[in-house]
């Protein structure tokens, strides 16, 4: 690398001591703070990733201003009263099964029914769980699905860590009340959070997971990470929502490790922030596993989003299916790469890939770029990727029956969303992101 | 009153080829048109024309409306004045249901009265579609599935009656309604035309089939060749194209 990019590819300044007083900050046990050093020691010596390389090659994360997003925020004067209501509000009917909220990295509402726990179930806070679930989370804990290895965003998270959620559900726990975390943040400056999901063997859970934040006049960075570990015959049902104010860059490493026979549904919506790039990765570990992954995002403004997902075919008879559809509007971009990888022994698995783009306006633009790494000789592997315009003869159609243009693509647009809206189970959530996709497709776009 | 479609000297051109060259007819509410004429006559260009499609560009002529100027308005518009075609190829809308999709163009005509209107409640629409269907027999579950989007040929043309029984237009335009239609399906669709039609209706049926004209009984027939209305008369001309063919007409009226 020469001097001049090496120069380009600037960190964020944080230093020894900074691990140093956050762990003290947080009361932690001496492995977990050599956890985090050992990360730091990684932090230290890894270099930015290159923009040459296959993962960053579109993604340009030097627009990141550091010095307003590299300082690391714990816990501000924000509570949860910061939080928009409609984010805290029971999922399904009046009860909830439990709520978790975190706000500028420290948690500030944790709560979890006494039903469940009475099953069992573990759904608290990263610092809860270091005193009263050590050894679970010491387990689980960036140990299985993520490395602190994967790059120097990795490395950096499992050094800085702010805040988390763990949930584990106990062997054969089946629980009916969907689960609920939301991370908000207020201010600009670096913000690490971790969900971190364990399902036992045959366990069955359905959870909600937000990221939310307000407008600030500076940039601020999500370092984050998602582990789903799923057990034998587990299932597991994940919607994660973005939606990030507009300074945000979001960089996120996530991974579902799928056992023998467990199945696991992952939504993912991207509707906010500025800069993302989300790895997110299928493990599918064991016979029988399967794995689908349904993502819907919306860029306008001068949004960037990538998508770059993995379908990892480790096992024979595995089933994956994934599905991204993305509309772009103004002079937004979007990447989404995916690759799916079946290895050698992993015989008779079925692995699909689609993504769909919906481009609003001719300044926008989306790269699709699906991919195939089969070494195994009988599996049926397929993809698809396609670039689309609003279409005129549906428009005339649907104006011929009265509605305006504007209704009309409205309609059009959330049609195009339909098949992945429908996954998610929440209607009220579904009418939030519904309500969002029009104000988008109404928003004037404003200069950067 | 009664509203009058009135189109006076009609040219229309695609892509600069010009198709319709100086149509002239005159509808009412409560009358009942059919409209025949040799493939690639212009028959579907009347149509799409008389709707606003964006690919049809008037050159010359008028569209006079309930007393509007029709030329001036966009297809919406036109079509909350009170027109309304049944498409020869319905498009398909995927994501969208036809529920759904009904019931925002109901929304659509009812903000246009009023725009305060809050919307159709969901009981009342439930209660219009679901009477509409049953006297269209169509199945309910259709109101669930997405537009257009895998419906075989007859289940199309079958949602576009649905659509015309439910949004009640003053003039409507049925472009080849008939073909694709198995003997029952044809039946069921007839009678439900036949049903919607009445002094606030008037119909332009656009079709190659005496059978469906027997069911719809027109009292006026006109015979399109090269993009002009050449014959005009009552149903035996319908009866003579069936049995004769558009031979004569193309011999009495090719260019010299
Ligand atoms: N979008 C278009 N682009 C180019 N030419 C077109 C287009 N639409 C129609 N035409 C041409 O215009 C002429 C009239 O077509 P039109 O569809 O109006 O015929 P029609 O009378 O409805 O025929 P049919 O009985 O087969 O439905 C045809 O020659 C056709 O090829
Ligand atoms: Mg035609």
């Amino acid at each position: 690398m020469t001097l001049r990019t090496r120069n380009k590819l600037i960190a964020p300044k944080l230093t020894r001591e900074m691990v140093e007083q956050l762990s003290a900050a947080k009361n932690e046990p001496s492995w977990l703070l050599n956890a985090r050093l050992t990360a730091w020691e990684l932090y230290d010596t890894l270099n930015m990733p290159s923009l040459q390389s296959e993962a960053w090659r579109r993604t340009d994360y030097t627009t990141i201003r550091w010095e307003q997003a590299g300082r690391v925020v714990y816990g501000t004067s924000a509570g949860i009263e910061a939080i928009p209501a409609e984010n805290l509000a029971p999922l399904i009917g009046d009860a909830q099964g439990g709520l978790i909220a975190a706000v500028d990295g420290k948690i500030v509402h944790s709560e979890l029914s006494d039903a469940l726990k009475a099953q069992g179930v573990i759904f608290c806070d990263f610092e809860t769980a270091v005193c009263q679930h050590e050894e679970l989370l010491r387990k689980h804990l960036m140990t299985t699905a993520v490395h602190p290895n994967e790059d120097k965003f990795a490395a950096m998270h499992a050094a800085f860590w702010t805040h988390g959620v763990f949930l584990y559900v106990p062997r054969g726990t089946v629980i009916e009340l969907p689960l609920h975390s939301v991370f908000y943040n207020t201010t600009s400056g670096l913000s690490l959070g971790h969900v971190l999901v364990v399902l036992e063997e045959g366990a069955q859970v359905t959870y909600l997971h937000e990221y939310l934040s307000a407008e600030a006049p500076e940039h601020m960075a999500y370092i984050g990470m998602t582990e789903l570990i799923l057990g034998e015959r587990a299932n597991l049902r994940f919607v994660s929502l973005q939606d990030w104010a507009r300074n945000a860059n979001d960089i996120r490493h996530e991974r579902a490790r799928v056992a023998a026979g467990a199945q696991l549904d992952w939504i993912i919506g991207t509707m906010g922030g500025r800069f993302v790039k989300q790895f997110a990765e299928i493990e599918l570990d064991g016979e029988g596993a399967f794995g689908r992954m349904s993502g819907l995002f919306f860029a306008d403004g001068h949004q960037f989003f990538d998508h770059d997902t993995q379908q990892n075919h480790n096992a024979p008879h595995t089933t994956s299916d994934l599905l991204f559809k993305g509309a772009l509007k103004d002079q937004a971009r979007t990447v989404w790469q995916g690759m799916i990888k079946v290895l050698p022994h992993a015989q008779k698995t079925d692995g699909f890939q689609a993504n769909r783009n919906l481009v609003l306006s001719p300044e926008a633009r989306a790269d699709s770029i699906p991919g195939l790494e089969i070494e195994a000789n009988d599996v049926r592997c397929t993809h698809a990727a396609t670039v689309g315009k609003l279409e005129d003869e549906p428009i005339f159609y649907l104006m011929s029956r009265g509605m305006t243009r504007q209704d009309a693509e409205r309609l059009i647009v959330a049609g195009f969303f339909d098949p992945i809206m429908q996954r998610i189970p929440f209607e009220e959530v579904r009418a939030r992101l519904t309500a969002h996709i029009e104000e988008k497709l109404e928003r004037v776009a404003q200069p950067v | 009153m009664t509203a009058v479609l009135e189109i006076r000297n009609l040219h229309v051109s695609i892509d600069g080829k010009p198709i319709l060259k100086g149509v002239n007819l005159t509808i009412r509410q409560g009358e009942i048109h059919a409209l025949m004429g040799r493939n690639g006559s212009g028959k579907s260009t009347l149509a799409y024309a008389l709707m606003g499609h964006p690919a049809y560009t008037v050159d010359e002529g008028q569209i006079i409306f309930d007393g509007q100027d029709v030329l001036e308005m966009e297809p919406d518009q036109r079509s909350r004045a009170g027109l309304f075609l049944a498409f020869q190829y319905p498009v398909a809308v995927p994501g969208v249901t036809l529920a759904n999709f009904l019931r925002a163009a109901i929304n659509a005509r009812r903000k246009e009265a009023n725009p305060e209107d809050k919307g159709i409640s969901i009981q009342d629409f439930r209660r219009l579609l679901l009477g509409k269907m049953q006297m269209l027999k169509i199945d309910p579950s259709f109101a669930g599935r997405y537009l257009n989007d895998g419906f075989s040929g007859g289940e199309k043309k079958r949602a576009e009656i649905l659509q015309l029984a439910t949004l009640e237009p003053k003039i409507a335009i049925l472009d080849e309604t008939d073909s694709g239609l198995d003997i029952d399906a044809l039946r069921v669709v007839a009678e439900g035309v036949n049903k919607l039609i009445g002094p606030n209706l008037g119909v332009l049926v656009i079709t190659h089939y005496e059978q469906f004209l027997n069911y719809i009984k027109p009292q006026f027939v006109h015979v399109m060749y090269d993009g002009r209305i050449v014959e005009e008369g009552g149903f035996e001309l319908a009866e003579k194209i069936q049995q004769e063919g558009y031979d004569w007409v193309a011999e009495k009226y090719a260019a010299a």
